[in-house]
């Protein structure tokens, strides 16, 4: 199956984000453990998207990438998205990902549990913002497809073998 | 700085030359179990962010099989053993003797097979490794995930417990002209693992 990316979206690869303004969409492709953001201002349609791989920056020495972190990502994203304009009163927040892709009979792989972490991490993060989360579609075993609509700030979850989403 | 910032071209020859060994090995003994002839590309090694790994095998939503093994030992890495769907569902029919064509979704079973497939096949892959470079690899129990590409390749990494966002990747592709495989093998040696892997082959970082 080929990906196709229509003229009027805008591709979010893994650990980075982006800031649009409808009629465009946000696209991210094949989330696992990582964790997709979407922060929408309806008023504006002005949205995020981020894609994070890891939760906590604290724990790492290399920090060249923010866009990687939950804790550094969110807040980075909002900056940018308040400064085109959008209403911060206004944000709420969808989130999807943060599955747990391999199984194992090994425990170890299990126990990094970096899909949940990462879910945690960004709703902790979501809160300290003040931003509320109105959608999620997180945990599970398989990986989604994030595409956000900033004409209307749906998220529809695209999986393989389960019928899309919309949240 | 990370110690491949140091690699040269001739480490990269080296390490290629590691990965056209060990994915031999490992098609050869695919080919006896199949009873085909299969064939590799010359492999690339390179450092690569996660992004441009998964464009080497193909588009991020595109389904395909992984099994996942870590290596301990003097020179720690991981290893991926990467199908794409039609390639593994004509595997699992190979292998469990039913026509070709008969697999058409993933269960219990296919995934077992896929599993001890890519054991078998590693295994191979780190025998010739191993006596090349006169260094010893135990690799753990495998994973196994079926899925989107992407998700399945970031979370290898991930679930792996290798965080950065960039990797040291020798990748060999094969496939067979006669039934239609194709499949990518990766070995990741971890930070500490590139100098003891180079040093054993007589070269230095430095």
């Amino acid at each position: 199956m080929e990906a196709v990316i229509k003229p009027e979206e805008v591709k979010v690869g893994i650990a980075e984000w982006q800031v649009a303004r409808g009629p465009w969409r946000l696209v991210t492709l094949g989330l696992g453990s990582c964790v997709g953001i979407a922060l929408y201002d309806p008023t504006s349609q002005i949205g995020g998207l981020a894609h994070i791989m890891l939760p906590d920056s604290s724990q790492f020495q290399d920090r060249g990438n923010r866009a990687k972190f939950a804790d550094l990502a969110l807040p980075d994203m909002l900056a940018e998205m308040l400064r085109r304009g959008a209403r911060r009163s206004m944000l709420a927040a969808k989130i999807a990902g943060g599955a747990q892709m391999f199984t194992s009979g090994d425990r170890h792989l299990s126990l990094l549990n970096i899909g949940q972490r990462n879910t945690a991490m960004v709703r902790q993060t979501l809160q300290e913002l003040g931003v509320p989360i109105i959608g999620a579609d997180t945990g599970g075993n398989y990986g989604r497809t994030m595409i956000f609509d900033l004409l209307n700030g749906d998220v529809h979850i695209r999986t393989i073998g389960r019928p899309v989403k919309i949240i | 700085m990370e110690p491949w910032e140091k690699l040269n071209a001739l480490h990269l020859d080296a390490l290629k030359e590691i990965g056209n060994i060990g994915a031999g090995n490992a098609a050869t003994a695919l080919a006896s179990m199949l009873g085909s002839r299969i064939q590799m590309t010359v492999p690339r090694a390179g450092v690569l962010p996660l992004q441009e790994i998964t464009a080497l095998v193909g588009y991020e939503e595109d389904p395909v099989a992984c099994v996942e093994f870590s290596v301990s030992g003097p020179a720690p890495s991981k290893i991926f053993f990467l199908l794409s769907e039609p390639s593994a569902y004509l595997l699992i029919d190979l292998l469990l003797g039913k026509p070709q064509g008969t697999t058409r979704e993933l269960d219990e079973m296919g995934s077992s097979v896929l599993t001890e497939l890519g054991n078998i096949l590693t295994g191979s892959f780190l025998n010739a490794f191993a006596e090349f470079c006169r260094l010893e690899f135990k690799p753990t129990v495998p994973a196994f995930a079926f899925d989107m590409l992407g998700a399945v390749l970031s979370s290898a990494f991930l679930e792996g417990g290798y965080f950065s966002d960039r990797a040291l990747v020798i990748e060999t592709k094969f496939y067979s002209e006669a039934i239609t495989i194709s499949g990518h093998f990766f070995l990741i040696p971890e930070n500490e693992a590139l100098g003891k892997i180079l040093q054993s082959l007589g070269l230095q970082l430095d």
